[in-house]
């Protein structure tokens, strides 16, 4: 078993790496593999370099982050609440997470503090968690955490719409469906810079709580009875998501479904664990986002195609087929 | 023999009302006790609150130690078999070691071998252990209690819900496991089973211990009418008691 | 009596749109003019008489779309909604090809005659609107006088021909650019530039890749103004990579508001290009 999860893991490491790879290669402007390489790591040829360094790397690099994000705090999310179905974009902490980075930029705070854009993002996620804990309860039973989701989105949706269509921006109106699709077309390494703290510090956040996570699938009873600190365990996680769910929300609009769909296909094949679960959907996550970048990039190159566009049509049968299975509960 | 636990005058609250109302009790080792009482008696209170789980006031030998060394101290089987996950059985036996971090993985791999093999999973150990029945999944569990290698075991309801074979093997378990030096309490609802097996047997009535001795002595008629309403016929022969409940008694 | 009016309207708008040279026949000049588009609003102030002018489009007052938020100030300002429309009891509607159809049709049902312009995609095209327009209010001599002198202006700046052009580019929130085909792209190479977009094959307005951009190398890249409040599509325009692009000389001096429109605004957008291309060529020799 311990052979067969470090071979997954360095199998979605290798899929990580030949992605981020292609995603460093693909883009309007045709340069070659050579060229291209070549102003990426020795910065031959000045336009090339600025397309390669300023305008490819960041944006492969926010899809790594992302994917990483979004993949953890999934499984984490799953893990905390003992359901498949948890998920940061349906239990609504990235519509959350969007309404803080909105409030913060159309308010100005973002203008006069770079990091109060990641900051209101992860408070808006924060919010949003600590509510579905308190309306769906510690052990998340399936239809109150549906539910409290779906009202959560909802209003965060409605909330981020208002704001937009008050701002005297008229761009501000229309990106609507990026701060609910998301989208890593034309970010710089400003953003990379805003969102890599927080995405990183809930990386390390999460390596706290795998044990933890891992106990409670016996039950909390049986988790703090083995010396899982439970209220710790709560705290850790909640915060690791938001941090992390606020950032590639505030840098790239709510992608949705990767944390469902990756831990979904991993799960068993790292025997279920959640401590497994947790790095192989890091990685996964990561893939995932990456390969659905380059889909974009590809398929519709000059129309900018939402990656949560693309998340969703491959997600929601899984999470379909997942309802499918658990209507026994529901019923 | 000194005690691997001992309470004084554990009283638990919810609210003005005490759920468990200052009792008094010593276990050593290589005792199995049951722990008997109506619903609402207090039995699960109790052991949530040895471990630690609810606070609780008066004097409880495990509340000084620390979540982890209590951990090593006490294994706790909660009555609802819960496992979220399709972990295969071996990766929840294994996850009874999480106490023990200062171990080595042979210390580690040695103790769930061992009671995978003391609770006859040799089978089953690659199975996922959402897929297995009550029976199977109350082995594994119980398993997962052993490889924490505590010295006390508090098991709530393990019988319930299982068929008769398997609360048998459970029992017998629970008794091979205090011969062997452990402790057990295990709270039953099967009065037969208890007199059958447990060493010892905790009567509770309204969050009070009103009895405390050898099944001969808690089960009396009795302590029978008064605390369960019933009647019954015992007859202690040398194979082991038999009980049978034979009516309620009016209330 | 009304009826006929409308038609006769009808018809000059008609003919207006298909010929774009014709001459209103009307003997009475319309009294009541009511404007509820950005472009028309600037060509109505620029010729109505005084008091003609009932109200204009209140983006004709919003300084980041307007070149004449100024002058706009004089008039009341309406939302382009029919009712409100209405009740300002007009006897001429000036409305843009691309305003709510549903409000054109409602006000001509009601019985307002609406003339309707498209938008200039040409710098040719300017004289036709003006005189459009002032036809359309009765103010032909206006109109004649505006159109000589934004010829005069447009060939006191015209390039000789023999010169090596500087590459530039139009670039405006979500990567929006703008090739030949289309009024700014127009003015952009009537000011001695080759147009970066249209050489990436961009006819009209459309998407132009931040890395195609980059690798098209522009003397100058014309950013777009950004409005108040902050929007993700505008990121762009502070992409760090934009930065290093064109930084020979300094931004020329116009605003979106310029060139939104095809009127003799323009000359101004016209202007400060043709002086940062002098600019660039002095830098560069």
């Amino acid at each position: 078993m311990t052979r067969c999860y470090s071979l997954i893991l360095m199998a979605l490491f290798a899929a990580v790496l030949v992605l981020f790879a292609g995603s460093l290669l693909v883009g309007p402007a045709a340069i070659g593999l050579g060229d291209s390489l070549a102003a990426l790591f020795r910065g031959e040829g000045e336009m090339v370099t600025l397309v390669m360094r300023e305008v490819r790397l960041p944006r492969a690099i926010l899809g790594v982050l992302v994917g990483v994000a979004l993949g953890l705090s999934g499984a984490a999310m799953q893990g905390l609440l003992r359901n498949p179905l948890a998920e940061p974009g349906l239990i609504g902490t990235s519509a959350s997470a969007a309404l803080g980075a909105v409030l913060a930029l159309q308010t100005g705070l973002a203008a006069a503090f770079a990091l109060a854009l990641p900051l209101a993002a992860l408070l808006g996620a924060l919010i949003s968690v600590l509510l579905i804990l308190a309306l769906a309860g510690p052990r998340g039973a399936i239809q109150t955490l549906i539910l409290a989701g779906i009202g959560i989105s909802a209003l965060a949706s409605a909330l981020t719409s208002l704001v937009l269509n008050l701002s005297p921006n008229p761009f501000a109106a229309s990106e609507i469906m990026f701060w609910m699709m998301g989208s890593l077309a034309d970010r710089s390494m400003l953003h990379v810079g805003l969102a890599a703290p927080f995405i990183l510090g809930g990386m390390l956040m999460m390596t706290r709580a795998w044990r933890g996570l891992d106990a409670l699938t016996l039950g909390e009873d049986a988790a703090a009875s083995m010396g899982v600190d439970l209220m710790r365990l709560r705290l850790w996680v909640v915060f690791a998501t938001a941090a992390m769910v606020g950032a590639a929300t505030a840098v790239a609009g709510a992608i949705g479904f990767v944390g469902l769909v990756v831990p979904h296909l991993l799960r068993r094949a790292v025997g279920a664990s959640p401590a497994r679960l947790l790095p192989a959907s890091a990685l996964g996550g990561a893939a995932v986002v990456l390969a659905a970048d380059i889909v974009v990039r590809v398929i519709a190159p000059d129309r900018d195609l939402k990656l949560g566009v693309l998340t969703a049509l491959v997600g929601s049968p899984f999470f379909l087929h997942l309802i499918l299975r658990r209507r026994k509960d529901i019923a | 023999m000194s005690p691997v636990l001992q309470l004084s005058s554990l009283s638990v609250r919810r609210g003005e009302c005490p759920v468990v109302d200052r009792a008094d009790l010593s276990v050593a080792a290589g005792e199995f006790v049951g722990l008997l009482g109506p619903n609402g008696a207090g039995k699960t209170t109790l052991m949530r609150a040895i471990l630690g789980l609810l606070p609780s006031s008066g004097e409880n030998s495990l509340r000084a130690l620390r979540p982890e060394a209590r951990a090593r101290h006490a294994a706790f089987l909660p009555q609802e078999r819960e496992i979220a996950w399709p972990m295969p059985a071996e990766d929840v036996v294994a996850l009874g070691r999480m106490p023990h971090p200062a171990a080595t993985p042979a210390q580690n791999r040695a103790a769930i071998e061992r009671a995978i093999a003391e609770m006859g999973l040799e089978g089953l150990r690659h199975r996922p252990a959402t897929e297995l029945s009550g029976g199977e999944k109350a082995r594994v569990l119980i398993a997962r209690a052993l490889a924490q290698e505590a010295p006390v075991l508090l098991a709530d309801e393990p019988t319930a819900g299982l068929d008769p074979a398997a609360q048998i093997s459970v029992m017998e378990v629970f008794a091979a496991h205090a011969r062997a030096g452990g402790t057990v309490i295990a709270s039953l609802h099967d009065l037969g089973l208890a007199a059958r097996h447990c060493t010892r047997l905790v009567l509770m009535a309204r969050g009070r211990i009103v009895a405390d001795g050898a099944p001969r002595d808690v089960l009396s008629p009795e302590n029978l009418a008064e605390v369960f309403h019933l009647r019954a016929h015992v007859d202690w022969r040398d194979e082991g008691p038999i009980f049978q409940p034979l009516s309620v008694i009016g209330r | 009596m009304l009826g006929s009016v409308r038609r006769s309207e009808h018809m000059l708008a008609g003919l207006a749109l298909v010929a774009g040279l014709a001459q209103p026949v009307a003997a009475d000049a319309p009294r009541r003019v009511v404007s509820i588009n950005l472009c028309t609003d600037q060509l109505a102030m620029m010729m109505a008489a005084p008091g003609q002018l009932v109200s204009v489009s209140n983006l004709a007052a919003d300084p980041y779309s307007s070149a004449m938020a100024k002058e706009a100030e004089a008039y009341p300002v309406n939302h382009g909604l029919a009712e409100e429309v209405f009740l300002m009891r007009p006897d001429l509607v000036l409305a843009g090809r691309y305003t709510a159809k549903a409000t054109v049709d409602l006000l001509e049902r009601l019985g307002v005659p609406v003339v309707t312009l498209e938008p200039a995609r040409s710098l040719s095209e300017i004289p036709d609107h003006i005189r459009i327009v002032g036809g359309a209010i009765g103010r032909e001599a206006e109109a004649e006088a505006l159109v000589a002198r934004f010829e005069a202006d447009l060939a006191a700046l015209s390039v000789p021909e023999d010169q090596v052009l500087p590459l530039a580019a139009l670039y405006y929130a979500n990567g929006y650019s703008l090739g030949s085909n289309s009024l700014a792209g127009q003015v952009l190479e009537a000011a001695g530039y080759r147009n970066a977009a249209a050489e990436a094959g961009l006819a009209g307005g459309g998407n132009l890749p931040l890395e195609v951009l980059i690798m098209a190398m522009p003397d100058l890249v014309v950013r777009g103004t950004p409005y108040p409040g902050r929007s993700r599509s505008e990121d762009i325009l502070t992409h760090p990579a934009l930065d290093a692009l064109g930084q020979g000389v300094a931004a020329p001096d116009l605003s979106d508001n310029d060139w939104i429109c095809g009127t003799p605004q323009v000359i101004h957008a016209l202007r400060g290009l043709v002086d940062t291309r002098k600019a660039l060529e002095k830098a560069g020799s």
